[in-house]
C-alpha cells in the first residue's frame, strides 16, 4: 500500500501518434487540441495545403471528443439532441449536426455515426458528457465517453482512395461519401473529412492507430503523402465553407457574455433544422426565430484584392459597420480572396448590396487598410466532382 | 469551296494569349472565332500523350508568370486549373556533391554556408535588389506599354505612371533599375557573389529562352522576366499546372466555351484578307475563310506578317522593322518516360530539392563555353539544363511509381551546322539523337543510372518547334526579350499597343508587350485594347495596379 502519490499531467500531453509526427515535423509548430499535442505545421503550411488538393494527406484527429450512445432509446437521444432528423439517415451513415440548448443557441457541431437505431457515435469539438446526460434522462441509453479509447486519422486528397487500395483497404471503393463500413475487424472507415475533396476518417482503437498509421505510411509513397498540421486544413475548410466552433461560432456554452450565442439558422443551417421531427433542444426558440428572423448571419462571401480578409470589419455604403470576417484566406485552388463573415441582419440578409469589407495589413512596418467590395457565394468556394465520384477516380 | 462564316472577331492561333483574348471578348458578348491549325489548342502551353499512360508538358513545363487577376476574372479553376507549386531545386556536380535550392530559408542559408559562408548575406542582398525590381515592373504587365511620342491622354497618362513609378524609386533603385534592364547576368552575379556553383545555378534563369550568353548585356532582364511571376502571391515562385500545361489552355478552351465562342482545329491561316487597308477576316490553309472586322493573330510578329499578310499592305517601314525583329531559336527540349525514380547517389533519399528543378552547370564560364557553341551553329557540348520530374508531385502524369521528365535544354540552334552548311534541314533522327546523347551524358552527373530507366523520349529542337507549334525559329517568347525589344518597343516601335498597320488586325501573342511565358497578359491587354476599340471597353474589368 506504499504507492506514490500521483497527479494528472500539468501541459498537453501526446497521442498515440506523436511520436511519429515528432520524427516529420521540421516546422517544430504545435497547438493544444483539447489538451493533446497537435501540429499546425509540420513543414509548410503551402506544400502540407497542396498535398490536400492534389495528393494525399494524414491527420491526427484522435483529439476530437467522442461520445457512444447506445441502448434502445438511442435514436430518440439523438434526435432530442441534435436539429437535423438522425430518423431518416440509415444505418452506417455519418451525418453533420449541430444541436442547441433550449434558447437555440449552438452549444456545437460534429458528426453523427448511425450504426443503428440503438448505437450512434457523436463526435464533436468540445466536451459534452453532461449534456447528453441531462438530454437523456428519462431515456433507456447508456452514455460513454469514448474520447480516450477511440482513436482516428483524417486521410483527405485526390489520391486517398489510391493510397487505401494500396494499404490493402479496396473495400472503401465502395463508399459513398458520408458512408461509413467496418473494413476489418475493430477498424471502421467514414468517407468523411473537414476538407470538402475526396477523403476518408479511419477510426479504431487507441492503442491500434500507430500500427494504422504506419500502415497507410507504408502505402503513401506513390500518392505523395505528407503528414499535416491544422493550419493547412484550415485553409481547406473554409474553401469547402465548412463553419469552425469558436471561430465562425462562439459555443454557447463557453460564451460568458450575453448574447454571443448564434442559431442554427444565424449559422446558415436552416436546413439542417428539421422542425417536423417532434420535439428537440431548442425547438421552441427556433421556431420562434424563423418567423421573427436571424439576429445576424453568417454568409460566404468573396472579396476583390489578394490580401486575404481575416479580422476585417464589414461596412454598408462604405460607412456603416455591420459585422466582420470570421474567417478569411485567399484561395490557393479557386484562387479566389473567400471568407466567412457574420454580418449584423438585415445586411447579408436582405441587404446584400454595397457592401465592403475594410482589410488590414501590415506589411514590413507600416500597417496599410483597403476597402474592397463584397460579393456572396452559396455554394462552396471549392467544388469539385472528383469529392463526390463513387467509385473513386485514381487521382 | 469550303466553309464561310461570318463572325465579330476571329483569334488566329489558339495558345494561351489567343484564348485569352478570346475570352474577354466572348465575355463582352461578341461572336467570336478561334482558328487552330494544329488538331488540338494550346500552342505551346499543351499537354500530349505520346506514350501510353504518361502524359507531357510538350513546351513549356512550369507556371508562374500566368497572371492572376486574368485567372481569377476568367474563373480557369472552375474550368478545372490548378497550379501546384514546387520546392526548390539543385545544381548537381561530377565530384558527387551539390548546391540544393532549398525553399526553406534557414535551410538555403546553412547550404549557401557549406559552400560559401560570405554568399548567406550576399544571398539576402540580391534577393532583396531582385524582388525590388520585380515589385517595380509587376504592375506594368497589365498595362499598354505608353508611347512616348504620343500625345493622347490615355498614352500621357500611362506615361506619367511609369515616372511617378520611376521616380518613386529614388536614384539608388533608378540606377539599380538601368542596370538592370541592361547589364548580363553574370556580371550581376560576380558583383554578389563568391561561388561559382551558386552563380552558375542563379544563372539559368536569365538566359532560358535567349540566344544570348550569361555574359550578354540584357540577360539580367531575362532573369527577372522569370523572377516576377508569383504563385499565389508568393513572387518568384513556380509551379506545375495538374495535369501539364495543356491544363492551362483547357481551360482558357471551356471558358470560352461557355462564353460561346468557338474553335476551329485542323486548318490554319493561310492569309490574312484585307481591303483597303481594312481586315476583313481570313483565309484558312483547308479553304474556309471567315470574315470579320476584328482579326486578332497570336503568331508572332514575323509569321503574321511576313508569311500570311501580302506585303503590299504594310508601310515599307513597317515590313522592314518586323524583318529585323530578333527571334532566335536557342533551346530544345526532352521529354522523357521513365520506369522509375532514377537513383541521385549525391541526394539524401526523398530529398526535397529532388521535386524542384534541376541542373548541372557548374560555372558561369562553361554556361558562356555552351553559348559559344550555338553561335557556331552547334549545340552545346556542356548543355545547360533545366530538368524536373513533375509526376512526384503530379499523379496524373506518369503510372503509379513511374514518372515523367522534362528537360529543358540550351543551347541548341535552329539552323544546326553541317559540314560548314548551317540549315534547320540539317535536324534529323541521327542527328536529334546525338544532341539527345550530349543531353543524357550530362543528366549522369546527378543519375547516373538515368538511361536505363528510359522508355521513351520525345527530342524537340528548335526546328520542330517551329514546324510543329509555328513559333518562328523556335523561340519561346516570340522574340527575344532585350531591352531593344521591350515596353514601346515591342514587337516595333509604333506598334507597341497590340495594333497594327492594318484596320481592325491586331497582335495578341508574345510577341506584344509584355512578352513571353505562359503569362497571357499579352493577350488580356491586346482584348481590353480590342473592346476599347469597339466601344465596349467598359465590359473588360480593369486590374488595379
Amino acid at each position: 500500500m506504499n504507492q506514490l502519490p500521483t497527479a494528472v499531467p500539468i501541459g498537453v500531453i501526446p497521442t498515440p501518434l506523436q511520436t511519429r509526427l515528432e520524427d516529420l515535423s521540421t516546422a517544430k509548430s504545435w497547438t493544444n487540441w483539447a489538451g493533446f499535442i497537435s501540429p499546425l505545421v509540420l513543414d509548410t503550411v503551402e506544400f502540407e495545403y497542396f498535398a490536400i488538393r492534389n495528393q494525399s494527406t494524414l491527420f491526427d484527429i484522435s483529439p476530437m471528443h467522442k461520445y457512444r450512445v447506445t441502448g434502445p432509446d438511442a435514436l430518440r437521444v439523438v434526435n432530442r439532441m441534435v436539429t437535423r432528423d438522425v430518423s431518416r439517415m440509415r444505418d452506417n451513415r455519418v451525418g453533420y449536426a449541430l444541436w442547441c440548448d433550449e434558447e437555440g443557441m449552438v452549444i456545437d457541431d460534429g458528426t453523427v455515426f448511425r450504426f443503428s437505431d440503438s448505437d450512434f457515435r457523436i463526435c464533436c469539438q468540445e466536451t459534452m458528457h453532461s449534456w447528453i446526460l441531462d438530454t437523456a434522462w428519462g431515456f433507456d441509453v447508456d452514455i460513454v465517453d469514448e474520447s480516450h479509447q477511440v482513436a482516428g486519422v483524417s486521410l483527405q486528397g485526390p489520391t486517398t482512395f489510391s493510397l487505401l487500395s494500396d494499404a490493402g483497404l479496396t473495400v472503401a471503393g465502395a463508399l459513398k461519401p458520408f458512408d461509413m463500413a467496418e473494413v476489418e475487424p475493430g477498424l471502421w472507415i467514414s468517407r468523411t473529412g473537414f476538407t470538402g475533396d475526396l477523403g476518408y476518417e479511419l477510426w479504431t482503437s487507441w492503442d491500434k492507430i500507430a500500427e494504422l498509421w504506419d500502415r497507410l505510411w507504408a502505402a503513401g509513397d506513390h500518392w505523395g503523402l505528407r503528414a499535416i498540421g491544422y493550419e493547412a486544413l484550415n485553409i481547406c475548410r473554409i474553401e469547402a465553407g465548412f463553419i469552425a466552433a469558436g471561430i465562425d461560432f462562439q459555443p454557447v456554452h463557453t460564451a460568458m457574455r450575453l448574447h454571443r450565442g448564434r442559431s442554427p439558422i444565424e449559422l446558415g443551417f436552416e436546413k439542417l433544422v428539421h422542425f417536423d421531427k417532434g420535439h428537440f433542444n431548442g425547438r421552441r426558440a427556433l421556431l420562434k426565430q424563423k418567423d421573427a428572423g436571424p439576429r445576424h448571419v453568417l454568409r460566404k462571401i468573396d472579396l476583390a484584392g489578394f490580401k486575404p480578409a481575416d479580422g476585417a470589419l464589414l461596412y454598408y455604403k462604405k460607412k456603416k459597420e455591420v459585422g466582420h470576417v470570421t474567417s478569411g484566406v485567399w484561395s490557393p485552388t479557386t484562387k479566389r480572396n473567400i471568407a466567412l463573415a457574420e454580418f449584423k441582419a438585415p445586411y447579408g440578409y436582405s441587404i446584400t448590396d454595397d457592401l465592403w469589407a475594410e482589410i488590414y495589413v501590415f506589411e514590413e512596418g507600416v500597417w496599410d487598410k483597403r476597402l474592397v467590395p463584397v460579393t456572396f457565394e452559396d455554394k462552396p468556394f471549392f467544388i469539385n466532382d472528383r469529392s463526390r465520384a463513387t467509385p473513386p477516380r485514381p487521382f | 469551296m469550303g466553309q464561310h462564316d461570318k463572325f465579330d472577331a476571329i483569334i488566329a492561333g489558339a495558345g494561351h494569349n489567343g484564348l485569352t483574348t478570346a475570352c474577354y471578348l466572348a465575355k463582352a458578348g461578341l461572336k467570336v472565332l478561334v482558328v487552330e491549325k494544329n488538331d488540338w489548342i494550346g500552342g505551346a502551353s499543351v499537354s500530349r500523350s505520346l506514350h501510353d499512360g504518361w502524359t507531357y508538358s510538350n513546351c513549356s513545363y512550369v507556371c508562374s508568370l500566368l497572371r492572376r487577376e486574368i485567372v481569377r476574372d476568367l474563373e480557369l479553376p472552375r474550368f478545372g486549373l490548378q497550379v501546384i507549386p514546387y520546392e526548390g531545386g539543385a545544381s548537381f556536380t561530377p565530384d558527387g556533391d551539390y548546391f540544393a535550392y532549398y525553399s526553406d530559408h534557414d535551410a538555403l542559408r546553412r547550404e549557401m554556408f557549406r559552400h560559401s559562408p560570405a554568399d548567406v548575406d550576399a544571398y539576402e542582398r540580391f534577393s532583396q535588389t531582385v524582388i525590388r525590381q520585380c515589385r517595380f515592373i509587376r504592375p506594368f504587365l497589365l498595362r499598354n506599354a505608353p508611347d512616348p511620342s504620343s500625345l493622347r491622354p490615355r498614352d500621357l497618362n500611362e506615361l506619367l505612371f511609369l515616372l511617378k513609378k520611376a521616380h518613386g524609386l529614388g536614384a539608388r533603385e533608378l540606377g539599380e533599375t538601368l542596370r538592370f534592364w541592361t547589364m548580363s547576368i553574370g556580371d550581376f552575379l560576380d558583383e554578389h557573389f563568391e561561388s561559382d556553383l551558386i552563380k552558375a545555378h542563379i544563372a539559368g534563369a536569365g538566359i532560358i529562352g535567349t540566344g544570348l550568353g550569361v555574359y550578354s548585356p540584357g540577360t539580367a532582364y531575362v532573369l527577372l522576366h522569370h523572377y516576377m511571376g508569383d504563385v499565389d502571391g508568393s513572387i518568384g515562385a513556380w509551379g506545375f499546372a495538374r495535369g501539364g500545361m495543356g491544363a492551362i489552355a483547357n481551360a482558357l478552351g471551356a471558358c470560352l466555351e461557355e462564353a460561346g465562342g468557338t474553335i476551329v482545329t485542323g486548318s490554319g491561316v493561310d492569309e490574312f484578307l484585307v481591303k483597303d487597308g481594312r481586315i476583313t477576316g481570313v483565309a484558312l490553309e483547308n479553304g474556309d475563310t471567315y470574315e470579320a472586322p476584328i482579326v486578332a493573330s497570336n503568331m508572332d510578329v514575323k509569321r503574321t506578317f511576313l508569311e500570311h499578310t501580302e506585303e503590299k499592305h504594310l508601310p515599307e517601314d513597317f515590313t522592314r522593322a518586323v524583318k529585323r525583329f530578333k527571334i532566335r531559336g536557342s533551346s530544345g527540349k526532352l521529354n522523357i518516360a521513365l520506369d522509375a525514380l532514377p537513383e541521385f547517389p549525391a541526394a539524401p533519399k526523398g530529398a526535397p530539392f529532388l521535386r524542384g528543378d534541376m541542373h548541372c552547370s557548374q560555372s558561369l564560364n562553361e554556361l558562356e563555353r555552351a553559348y559559344d557553341d550555338w553561335k557556331e551553329g552547334r549545340w552545346s557540348q556542356q548543355p545547360y539544363f533545366d530538368m524536373l520530374i513533375p509526376s512526384q508531385i503530379d499523379p496524373t502524369m506518369a503510372p503509379p511509381g513511374k514518372h515523367m521528365m522534362t528537360v529543358f535544354v540550351q543551347y541548341a540552334p535552329y539552323d544546326l551546322e553541317v559540314n560548314g552548311i548551317r540549315s534547320g534541314e540539317n535536324w534529323n533522327d541521327e542527328t536529334r539523337k546525338q544532341f539527345a546523347d550530349c543531353v543524357f551524358d550530362k543528366i549522369e552527373i546527378a543519375m547516373p543510372d538515368i538511361r536505363k530507366h528510359v522508355l521513351h523520349a520525345e527530342i524537340r529542337t528548335p526546328w520542330d518547334i517551329e514546324n510543329e507549334v509555328g513559333l518562328t525559329e523556335g523561340n519561346i517568347f516570340q522574340g527575344e526579350l532585350t531591352f531593344d525589344q521591350l515596353l514601346f518597343n515591342r514587337p516595333v516601335p509604333g506598334y507597341s499597343q497590340y495594333r497594327t498597320p492594318i484596320d481592325g488586325m491586331y497582335l495578341v501573342g508574345s510577341s506584344a508587350h509584355p512578352g513571353g511565358g505562359v503569362m497571357a497578359a499579352p493577350g488580356a491587354n491586346a482584348a481590353r485594347e480590342i473592346l476599347r476599340n469597339v466601344g465596349k471597353g467598359n465590359l473588360m474589368p480593369s486590374h488595379a495596379a
